[in-house]
């Protein structure tokens, strides 16, 4: 148990003090350009470097066939899908800030549209703008406008510059439930949140819990609220949080606070210990004709293809309760990072991500459905869109369109942050004044609100 | 000369060690103080000083105050409990018992294990299963169901309670009047859910105390214990006025370990519960992953960094300034 001896704990500190001071002289002067320079291949094909964090599934297989479409239009391009696994890109975001940072970024990268993006990259100036893209494809006409407002940002003299392609889109407000149970106890899925709390009233007295939440991962929860706050404020009002036309003290607010602070009495308990998709998993029976531990969950609409792939057919879905005409969305976008070594390509390689016939590709896969609103007819040959991606594309054309907070739309990532400190705290202490003021605070400490 | 030509070599043989030390450690250590006084807030460094602005910040955040709360109760919880398993157990080893080993290598081998797969375990056995919703509903497994407890009383994990002063109790209005009203506060109290991360902990490291005791135990005399019982001490008082004191420096040792463990504790908690309910099991190592890579926001976490710092060198420093002082009178 004897440390060495002084003489050597003083040279250890002499050598510290002497070694750090040159290590912080050398990385005070953030390196250039190191790595500018194109890797070459023998056969003359230029290789572009897309880093996602699809590595299994149906995302993977639909991202790997629209990067085979690509090289095989493409002979002397050969994009790689360098993906780093991890849910809903934690670690892929993580990775790919280190290398971002270091002025070596990939040629593309998976990111979620919206300040996500724009706050993370785009204002501290790492991307350039697609604006050319955008003007050749038509896209400003074949997106609608409500995408276009997440995916833009202005610049200093007002002018509107796109930054990403959004490839896919989800829905974050959907209600999903099991049918079985709504018919066996004659209730109505709800399309209000009063008509809510007396199906769950009901189904309370059943024994089932009513709505199943798994928010191990915080953001489920967030979700909730975020879906409340659409239905009591509308598409404008929620859309005015984020941009400080709503202010976070109005009593709507107030009203949605209450309603969650309601909703969360009707959840499983566990909640805190599940995932999403082992909460999406208490609708499914244990056994045909049991009862399921509970009859709803609020999530998006990438339960259809957890409950496909458990071979559960018996659910139905709405628009979350209050929310119905309004698309609280969310979308996988790439960009053009500056240091991109082969522009170019990356440009051709987005104009397919961004056309009809990529998104077609792709989606199917995905279980979501395109953000182009002249796609939405794969060629017979090609996997076809499923009864709920049908049903989400007709909504999508007709609804207003507002950006998910929980997943990189609507606000700054610390924003977010902030935000899921607050909705956290509100667990343990569920008082609603509380939490609308932290709301509040969060939205003046992102320098949105006065 | 040969001692100089002695010395030369060792110098030689552990400077690169001591420079990649200093480099990556203690370098990386004034880098992170550094960085903590500087604005850098999105991806794009920078290094504008703001003072101690970020440390001001922090204080303010309610979770990075329950993470303090989390990290003492956790600490003591989790140290009390292991040292008292551990001489516990190295007492019950000592009696001269047949198989020893066998015994021994069952109680320490929870330590080999890692910390995540000990998580992903005690998780399931402490999944409380549905609450009893309905009069037909309950549906306990895990412990809850080995045992019959109801899921609704035990919630282990997704406990969001957490025992506290209440401001309207007798002591509260009391502690209110003479201006230590901050007392009741939820920032103050012992978080349910946490206990049930001590309890993973606790049977994960339990075992290793009991070595260190073991093999203090081991290294008393047997003279000494002798003597004591020749002056007529009973077995009680020869455990606590002879072995206990002697075991004084394994008591030391292990505390510091543990601590060091349970102040930088992350993987067990992000294994069983992430955050937890209304934050019970969050802890500052999660909250500074969180706002420096999750929300950019560098000079903060590295703030956080730094305070976990300080906090660690409070409890190792006067462990390493005693030791070292042991070593110079021996």
């Amino acid at each position: 148990m004897k440390l060495p001896s002084r003489r050597i704990l003083a040279v250890i500190s002499v050598v510290a003090l002497v070694a750090s001071a040159c290590s912080s002289s050398a990385t005070s002067a953030p390196s250039t350009g190191a790595a500018s320079v194109a890797p070459s291949t023998a056969a003359g094909v230029t290789p572009i470097e897309v880093v996602s964090w699809w590595t299994t599934g149906g995302e993977a297989s639909g991202f790997n066939a629209i990067i085979a479409k690509f090289n095989t239009d493409n002979p002397t391009l050969q994009v790689t899908n360098s993906a780093i696994a991890g849910g809903a890109g934690s670690n892929a975001q993580a990775a790919l800030q280190n290398r971002v940072l270091n002025g070596n970024p990939p040629d593309s990268f998976q990111v979620h549209m919206g300040h996500e993006l724009l706050d993370t990259y785009v204002t501290p100036g790492y991307m350039d703008n697609l604006d050319d893209l955008y003007a050749a494809n038509g896209w400003t006409t074949q997106f609608p406008q409500g995408v276009l407002d997440i995916v833009s940002a202005k610049d200093s003299s007002g002018t509107v510059h796109y930054y990403s392609v959004p490839l896919d889109i989800h829905r974050a407000n959907v209600l999903w439930y099991n049918k079985t149970v709504f018919t066996a106890n004659s209730l109505t899925p709800p399309t209000t949140w009063d008509q809510f709390f007396t199906d769950a009233d009901a189904l309370k007295a059943k024994g089932i819990t009513p709505l199943a939440v798994g928010d191990n991962g915080i953001w489920a929860t967030g979700m909730i609220l975020e879906s409340i706050l659409i239905s009591t404020l509308g598409a404008d009002g929620y859309i005015g949080l984020w941009n400080g036309k709503t202010s976070w003290t109005d009593s709507k607010v107030t009203d949605g606070l209450n309603i969650y602070k309601k909703v969360l009495g009707y959840v499983n308990s566990d909640h805190a210990t599940l995932t999403w998709d082992q909460a999406a998993d208490y609708l499914i029976p244990a056994s045909a004709g049991a009862q399921p531990k509970a009859a709803m969950t609020l999530m998006g609409d990438w339960a259809a293809g957890e409950f496909d792939n458990k071979g559960f057919t018996d659910y139905g879905w709405m628009a979350a309760p209050g929310t119905d005409k309004i698309y609280d969305t969310l979308a996988d976008s790439f960009g053009l990072p500056t240091k991109a070594v082969n522009k170019a390509g990356v440009k051709l390689f987005l104009t397919l991500l961004g056309s009809a016939a990529g998104q077609d590709i792709f989606n199917p896969y995905k279980g979501s459905i395109p953000a182009n609103t002249t796609a939405g007819n794969p060629p017979a040959s090609a996997k076809q869109y499923s009864t709920y991606q049908k049903w989400a594309m007709g909504e999508w054309k007709a609804d207003a369109i507002v950006p998910s907070l929980e997943h990189g739309a609507a606000a700054a990532p610390s924003w977010k942050g902030a935000w899921e400190t607050a909705v956290t705290s509100f667990v343990a202490n569920p008082d609603v004044p509380t939490l609308q003021a932290a709301l509040a605070q969060a939205c003046k400490d992102a320098s949105v609100c006065k | 000369m040969r001692i100089r030509r002695d010395r030369a070599l060792s110098l030689l043989v552990i400077a690169p060690s001591v420079l990649a030390v200093a480099i990556f450690v203690y370098g990386l250590i004034i880098w992170t103080g550094y960085i903590s006084t500087v604005k850098w807030a999105t991806l794009r460094p920078d290094y504008s000083p703001v003072g101690l602005a970020n440390y001001m910040s922090i204080f303010a955040n309610n979770r990075f105050l329950m993470d303090i709360r989390n990290t003492v109760v956790f600490t003591i919880f989790f140290i009390g409990a292991s040292l008292i398993i551990g001489l516990l157990l190295a007492n019950l080893i000592d009696r001269k018992i047949r198989h020893e080993s066998i015994f021994r290598s069952i109680i320490v081998f929870p330590m080999a294990v890692s910390f995540i797969v000990t998580g992903v375990v005690w998780k399931w056995i402490l999944s409380p299963g549905l609450p009893a919703v309905g009069p037909t509903a309950a549906d306990p497994h895990g412990v809850n169901q080995l045992f019959g407890l109801d899921p609704a009383t035990f919630k282990w994990l997704t406990d969001p309670q957490v025992l506290q002063l209440a401001p309207d109790s007798p002591a509260g209005k009391v502690l209110h009047d003479i201006g230590l009203g901050f007392v009741t506060s939820p920032n103050i109290g012992i978080p349910v859910a946490l206990l049930s991360i001590v309890l993973a902990a606790v049977w994960q490291m339990s075992g290793f105390v009991m070595i260190l005791y073991l093999a203090g135990l081991r290294a008393i005399p047997e003279e000494i214990k002798e003597a004591a019982r020749v002056d007529g001490a009973s077995e009680w008082r020869v455990f606590r006025h002879v072995v206990f004191p002697l075991l004084t420096p394994i008591t030391l040792s292990a505390m510091i370990i543990l601590g060091h463990i349970s102040l930088k504790i992350y993987d067990l908690t992000v294994a069983m519960s992430g955050s937890g309910p209304g934050f019970a099991t969050d802890t500052p190592a999660l909250f500074m992953w969180q706002t420096a890579f999750r929300d950019g926001e560098f000079g903060r976490g590295a703030a956080v960094a730094i305070v976990m710092l300080v906090i660690i060198a409070v409890v190792v420093v006067p462990y390493l300034v005693w030791n070292r002082r042991q070593g110079v009178e021996a």
